[in-house]
């Protein structure tokens, strides 16, 4: 439990980063980089999201405990993709022989 | 040491402080909310229960004795979506769970008593919906609402079916929340993690699972109604969707389900085995880990009931193989119970004969998951008997009996009442004749190729059916007989002493049924859990 | 609880401390929760996207990335007057807190009026809400179709949770202006607080993954 008060000036300035990485990444999206635009698409788009867990919701500050609830939850939206992608991937690895065609790419 | 002091039978407690409808339906009472969810889980058991009946008698023949095949459809569907979202999951954690864990961390109430009110009362709307959707002509998609038949085909009340399962999940997430912050925050000075009963340490395990595995197959349910309704092809081949996607967000969530099932039973049998030899458990540590093991390993094995879906080979190939892990904390377990009996001064009530069916047909259920987690086996042994039979020997020969050990443990406490043992004795022992005489013929009727979820099947299968009826009315009769007996207990049993059973923990150190703040006193803990002297004399 | 009176503490409760870390704790469960709630919806698209990656940026293309970008600074400047509105509590401002939380109320409903009235409204118009009349002249056309189910069904979810978290702020705003909160008593601001700024971090992610895929065409 954050019982400490921040002081506003460390609000702003996390709000202008906030603001400064929402124009970049606006910006870097509209060149075309190839694989690299959804790459840091999402570096930026994890950089944002930790300037607001961290200091917005004091994670910063906060009990082990709640970092370790927090780090759980990413962890099993990570195994969640992760093995659902491990299908996705590997599916066209072993043709199937004269049925449906599982990956579309109509 | 066991209490002795404390009246029998307490002036005021929680039970009697006050009466009437509304301080009923308005408490947050932790043990007034166990009860009300114990009639409304003994109901849907019985609406499971029928089902499971009509299905048994109408397989007694080949051609199908009773029902058209789509009625058929609709008892095995109805059967699966009550026993597992109505029954098997909130079971323990929400009657057991409910009551004891305050009590065994020495607390007043859980964290957040009136989410624990609004998560019985989330659990009755989810239950109402499904009852509709039984009443207005039922689902025939199974529990496991695969597209597109649920999405695209299916003309029965899939959506009110799903809505109910979807509301009812609430009701889940919120009680395991309540149970992390409860065990976390609220444990009396000297209570260490590693001091506590095994049975919180299996209710934290679950409730994780709760927590994290629920919500994925809400939004799998969403994605089946708005396809449902706005025939958007999210699961449609035809519209560019895969229905192996619905799988993959269904058993995320419904695989850590199967193990939200069994992991309370699990704590139950920790309590049980020690209380009924007198004996410290054997590798506490090793038990309270592999709960936590088991919670997390759950969530990693989900596609191994997908392997002949049409998912990827190599993605099978993992799957198989992280299944059998998670096997492996499972079966430490039993050898811990089986250890701890070993010199143990053990007596054979009615919780010890449920104690003691469970390790055995639990360890049956779990080899036989060991052929499904096997790829090359389970191409022929998939959607066959021999899969309704391992599950069912871990849910009911498992999971169930652990309820109905737990819940002949803890009766006395609960009600203030004793039951007969004689008849609760009988009881066990028709319920495991009848168990057994219902599900083993299934394992090999599976094994000779008979499909499940069919109305109908060729003449030679008959005769293991049949055993297999025979067995499900004996197991029927047996559920019915502690009904009588628990009914009769609560206006002619005998007063329950505080321990009646002479065991180690903070609930037998309070009066039967407790004062509504659980203790006169908060207590201290200064001994580690199952502090059974050597070869303590039995307290009957 | 009664009206008007600075809450006590819980019986269940031994001590103020005790109260405010299990109701954190809680919160923080709570957005456990909602991290694999809407992981299950980004999972999906995860697929889908890889499956129909000419499909899901000729959809995205057609998105308004002017408004995207504006909502999206509408929702961070919302977190910063709601994280004001925390700290205004800490320290029993009490006049400051109510405009910060109005303030963050009125971002909020901004947001979500921008969405439905200007985008979502244009987009139907345009014929691209899937399963009503949706109508795209593309050889990308189905895989454009499931790109705009998820646009709906993604951002209709984030909007779902963005209006509740208005109602509480409104009910908040009402006890703030009733003297509920202290500094030794500020506990539902801060939790309020904690679910606000998770539905802006879920929008941090459906930006970019919505709305700039597209836009490099």
């Amino acid at each position: 439990m954050s019982e400490h008060v921040m002081p506003k000036k460390l609000y702003f300035l996390v709000f202008a980063a906030l603001i400064a990485l929402t124009l970049i990444t606006t910006v870097v999206a509209t060149i075309d980089l190839g694989p690299l635009n959804i790459v840091i698409a999402l570096l930026i788009g994890m950089s944002k999201a930790s300037l607001v867990v961290l200091f917005f919701m004091h994670l910063k500050w906060s009990t082990r405990l709640t970092r370790i609830v927090a780090v759980a939850a990413l962890f099993w939206l990570a195994i969640l993709i992760t093995l659902t992608l491990s299908d996705y991937t590997t599916r066209r690895w072993t043709p199937n022989p004269g049925t449906w065609e599982t990956s579309g790419s109509q | 040491m066991s209490e002795t002091a404390v009246e029998t039978s307490p002036g005021v407690h929680y039970l009697n402080v006050k009466y009437g409808v509304k301080s009923w339906l308005l408490t947050t009472d932790h043990k007034r909310i166990a009860l009300l969810y114990l009639v409304s889980i003994t109901f849907f058991f019985m609406v499971g229960g029928i089902s499971a009946v009509l299905m048994r008698l109408h397989l007694i023949e080949p051609r199908g004795a009773l029902l058209e095949p789509a009625t058929y459809n609709k008892m095995f569907s109805m059967h699966g979506i009550i026993m597992v979202f109505f029954f098997l999951i909130p079971s323990i954690p929400a009657v057991m769970g409910n009551f004891l864990v305050p009590i065994m961390i020495g607390a007043r109430d859980v964290a957040f008593p009136r989410l624990n009110l609004l998560s019985w009362y989330i659990y009755i709307l989810g239950g109402l919906f499904t009852l509709y959707a039984i009443l207005a002509g039922g689902v025939d998609t199974g529990w496991t609402f695969y597209t597109p038949l649920s999405t695209t085909y299916a003309n029965g009340q899939v959506m009110a079916a799903a809505l109910g399962v979807f509301i009812t999940g609430f009701s889940s997430i919120l009680t395991g929340l309540n149970f992390i912050v409860t065990i976390h925050k609220m444990r009396v000075p000297g209570l260490t993690w590693f001091r506590l009963p095994l049975f919180l340490w299996a209710i934290y395990a679950t409730s994780i699972i709760q927590v994290l595995g629920t919500p994925v197959v809400a939004i799998a349910i969403i994605l089946v109604g708005l396809e449902r309704l706005f025939h958007v092809g999210v699961f449609d081949p035809a519209l560019g969707g895969d229905p192996i996607l619905f799988q993959h967000l269904f058993w995320f969530y419904s695989h850590p389900a199967v193990y939200i099932m069994i992991l309370p039973s699990m704590g139950v049998m920790s309590e049980l085995v020690t209380c009924f030899s007198k004996k410290r458990i054997f590798g506490y540590s090793f038990v309270a880990y592999s709960s936590v093991a088991i919670a997390v390993i759950s969530f990693l094995v989900w596609g191994h009931h997908m392997y002949v879906s049409g998912q990827s080979v190599y993605a099978s190939l993992v799957f198989s193989a992280l299944s059998f892990a998670v096997a492996i904390p499972s079966a430490i377990k039993v050898f811990n119970w089986t250890a701890t009996l070993y010199r143990g001064s053990v007596s054979y009530q009615a919780p010890m004969l449920y104690a003691m069916g469970f390790i055995g047909l639990f360890t049956m259920g779990g080899l036989t998951g060991l052929f499904l987690a096997s790829l090359a086996t389970d191409i022929h042994l998939h959607d066959t008997y021999f899969v309704i039979a391992h599950f069912h020997y871990i849910m009911v020969g498992g999971a169930l009996m652990g309820y109905l050990g737990g819940l002949h443990f803890w009766w006395p406490k609960m009600t203030g009442r004793l039951y007969p043992d004689g008849w609760a004795r009988f009881a066990a022992l028709v319920i495991f004749i009848g168990f057994n005489l219902t599900f083993m013929p299934q394992f090999v009727l599976g094994y000779l190729g008979m499909p499940r979820r069919y109305a109908v099947y060729p003449e030679e299968f008959q005769v293991l059916n049949v055993m297999s009826s025979a067995g499900a009315s004996i197991l029927g009769v047996g559920y019915l007989i502690p009904l009588v007996y628990f009914i009769w207990s609560m206006r002619y049993g005998p007063a329950a002493e505080a321990n009646p059973w002479g065991a180690k923990g903070l609930e037998w150190q309070t009066s039967s049924p407790p004062p509504t703040e659980n203790f006169e006193q908060a207590p201290t803990v200064t001994e580690e859990a199952y502090a059974y002297g050597a070869m303590e004399a039995r307290v009957v | 609880m009664s009206e008007g009176h600075i809450i006590a503490l819980a019986h269940q409760f031994e001590d103020l401390e005790q109260q405010r870390e299990a109701a954190s704790l809680g919160m923080w469960l709570f957005l456990a929760t909602e991290i694999m709630f809407f992981g299950g919806l980004f999972t999906a698209y995860t697929v889908y996207r890889m499956m129909y990656l000419p499909g899901f940026d000729a959809g995205s293309h057609l998105l308004n990335i002017k408004l995207g970008a504006l909502n999206t600074i509408v929702l961070l400047s919302s977190s910063l007057t709601m994280a004001l509105a925390v700290r205004a509590a800490m320290l029993g401002k009490r006049r400051h807190l109510v405009t910060f939380l109005v303030l963050t109320m009125l971002l909020g409903l901004a947001f979500v009026g921008v969405k439905l009235t200007f985008e979502w409204h244009h987009e139907y118009v345009e014929h691209l809400a899937p399963g009503l009349d949706f109508d795209l002249n593309s050889p990308h056309a189905k895989g454009a179709e499931l790109f705009f189910v998820f646009y709906f069904t993604m951002t209709g979810v984030h909007a779902l949770h963005m209006i509740i978290g208005v109602a509480v702020m409104a009910v908040l705003t009402w006890q703030a202006i009733q003297g509920r909160f202290t500094p030794e008593r500020y506990n539902p601001i801060e939790m309020a607080g904690l679910y606000w700024h998770f539905v802006d971090v879920v929008w941090i992610f459906l930006f970019p993954l919505l709305y700039l895929i597209g836009a490099h065409h």
